[in-house]
């Protein structure tokens, strides 16, 4: 059991970036105070664009979660046995990010007192209704796979436990994606290739993060990577950020040879102002490609530049989906095809968006719960990986 | 103990006579909220608008539906607007035309298929409404409407119509005046329209002028290729 103990989490430092967490939590509950007592008429949030700031926190949040679970699954069900030792620390950041998206999802709602009635009304034709057991049976699942491996008696159980998880985690994503898929009304929704977007994004930020936490984790603990390890875990990053890559660019494509979806591909990609540039420099330049050279270039590689890549990842994560949710609604519904169309309601026009400031404190407390779920787990609960001694 | 006994039965024979005082009004509001159960299949509320007729400025249909349900008349993006006056010009000929829209009460709503509490529904007259009682506030219906029909209230609500409860936080729409509906009257926006614009009826009924129109006529339903029925259909477009 001494090997257990990380003399390092007893540091008044980690009592310092606890009460941080604790900080950003508040901070975030503060905005929903505020959103509950003025409305949502202090966010930039409106009738055309109703999905704002916080979603793009909460959808990260939750598809990392889901992501994130790759690295366990890679161990238990695919049999890889370096990362077997990453498999509880994998399932605790699920468990975190998962927590951290809902709480900000939830307090996002109109109504967030009425939590209790999206639990006891479920309507079955709707995708959002389907998300919710996934949500639940996702922390459940991910409980019970930690169980598996945390007790020795239950390790036996851990494959097929494993198993299940992995299935549930990409029914999971697919239920995040179709959420956009499903959506017949809006030029950016509505497309059969978006769930298996999601599941490849998924990937990627789920590594991205964990890559950056194990690597705190690590530095905190005076630990070095195993160079055959991070090398391995570099190069499983870099495919995930290809792939992603890959189906954006194929999404796009596909819209750019629609002519009904032409001009919404042209505000996207060059004329929308922020929207182009988030998804060019934000995206692909600073979120892929710049990632890409740090984990490819022989001469890079290192765990500096990997971590590097990884939170550029992220950045690039939320340049994307701010692109996506956010881009995806400012461009008009097309009702009038082949007219031009005004009105007092915004049709036939760009609706501009500016994020307010409670919406971004809303997204960093679910953020902050994310981090405070994890900050505990690591000091509680023994999760940091150790290398097998065959490895 | 006989004593004790029959304390307790007036105690339960007192609260649930209040508990029926409490809940008996609530079943039968709820009952009308869901119409006239002999209207299943029968009755289809819908519009036909003349967009020929329809003059560019004027805003009447969209006053009186403002008065008519406590809105603010307000045009800013987080205001409520349940009708709207839309110009529409035709890219290639440049032809005009000016016409009312709103919730276009579909036959498959998607707002109702994507509302994960039920709070979106349909009455069996065609009518599609929201719950405020069930609705959390998600606005995925909003995402899923094709015609922008729908509206957030952004802020606290004052001088509310007691006809017409709205909530903050909570998703509305057009509810095609169904509390004048239910009492034998048509929507403020037909009634006020100072053209006859707006034509309201029974689109099941054979013998309604709307239904005899709707045959005579050349008609649009708008996003036809989602194939949604609507029940609001424009004339001259």
């Amino acid at each position: 059991m001494s090997s257990y103990t990380l003399p390092k989490l007893r540091s008044p430092l980690y009592y310092i970036l606890l009460a941080l967490g604790v900080l950003v939590v508040m901070v975030g509950l503060y905005a929903v105070y505020q959103m509950e007592h003025h409305g949502h008429i202090i966010t930039g949030m409106n009738n055309q664009i109703v999905w704002g700031m916080p979603h793009v926190f909460a959808i990260f949040l939750i598809v990392a979660a889901s992501g994130v679970l790759n690295i366990a699954a890679i161990g238990s069900v695919f049999g890889q046995v370096v990362y077997k030792p990453r498999a509880p620390l994998a399932g605790m950041l699920s468990i975190a990010m998962l927590a951290g998206g809902l709480f900000v999802l939830m307090l996002d709602l109109g109504r967030p007192d009425r939590v209790i009635v999206a639990a006891t009304n479920f309507n079955p034709t709707s995708v959002f209704a389907w998300n919710l057991p996934l949500y639940t049976g996702l922390f459940t699942l991910v409980a019970l796979y930690m169980w598996t491996l945390l007790e020795r008696r239950m390790n036996c159980w851990i494959k097929p436990v494993g198993l299940i998880v992995f299935t549930w985690r990409i029914l999971l994503t697919t239920g995040t994606g179709m959420i956009f898929a499903f959506l017949v009304a809006r030029q950016a929704y509505g497309s059969a290739i978006l769930p298996p977007l999601f599941i490849v994004m998924s990937f990627g930020w789920g590594m991205a993060v964990f890559f950056v936490v194990q690597s705190a984790i690590y530095k905190w603990n005076d630990r070095t990577h195993d160079p055959v390890i991070l090398s391995r875990m570099k190069n499983l990053l870099g495919i995930f950020v290809l792939g992603t890559l890959f189906l954006v660019a194929v999404y796009h494509l596909t819209n750019l040879y629609f002519a009904k979806q032409t001009d919404f591909e042209h505000f996207i990609l060059r004329d929308g102002g922020i929207y182009p540039w988030l998804f060019w420099t934000g995206y692909v330049v600073l979120g892929s490609l710049l990632p890409l050279l740090l984990i490819f270039h022989p001469s890079l590689g290192k765990v500096r530049c990997v971590v590097a890549a990884s939170l550029l990842v992220i950045l690039g994560s939320f340049s994307l989906l701010y692109v996506f949710i956010i881009g995806g609604q400012a461009f008009p519904l097309s009702i009038f095809p082949g007219y031009e169309v005004s009105s007092s309601f915004s049709d036939g026009a760009i609706t501009p968006y500016q994020p307010s400031v409670w919406e971004i404190m809303l997204g960093m407390g679910g953020v902050g719960v994310a981090f405070m779920i994890t900050a505990i787990g690591i000091r509680v609960l023994d999760f940091v990986p150790r290398e097998l001694p065959n490895n | 103990m006989s004593d004790i006994n029959l304390q307790r039965r007036n105690f339960l024979k007192t609260a649930a006579g209040a508990a029926m005082v409490t809940v008996a009004p609530g079943m039968l509001l709820f009952d009308v909220a869901h119409g006239n159960p002999q209207s299943v299949g029968k009755v289809r509320w819908g519009m036909l608008i003349d967009t020929a007729a329809c003059v560019p400025g004027c805003n009447d249909c969209v006053t009186a539906c403002n008065n008519e349900n406590g809105l603010s008349g307000g045009t800013a993006t987080t205001d409520s607007q349940w009708i709207r006056k839309i110009e529409i010009k035709d890219i290639s000929s440049r032809r005009e035309v000016s016409l009312p829209m709103m919730c276009q009460h579909c036959e498959s709503p998607p707002c109702v298929e994507v509302c994960p509490t039920g709070a979106s529904f349909k009455r069996v007259d065609g009518i599609v409404l929201v719950d405020k009682h069930l609705c959390i506030g998600c606005r995925y219906c909003m995402m899923a409407c094709p015609y922008k029909a729908r509206s957030f209230v952004h802020e606290p609500l004052q001088g509310q119509n007691p006809d017409v409860p709205r909530g903050k936080g909570t998703v509305e729409s057009c509810t095609l005046c169904v509390h004048r509906i239910d009492q034998g009257g048509k929507p403020a926006c037909a009634e006020a329209c100072p053209n006859k614009v707006i034509l309201f009826g029974d689109l099941n009924d054979p013998s309604s002028e709307i239904a005899q129109k709707l045959h005579s006529v050349s008609t649009t339903q708008l996003r036809a290729d989602l194939k949604l029925n609507t029940g609001v259909r424009y004339q001259g477009l």
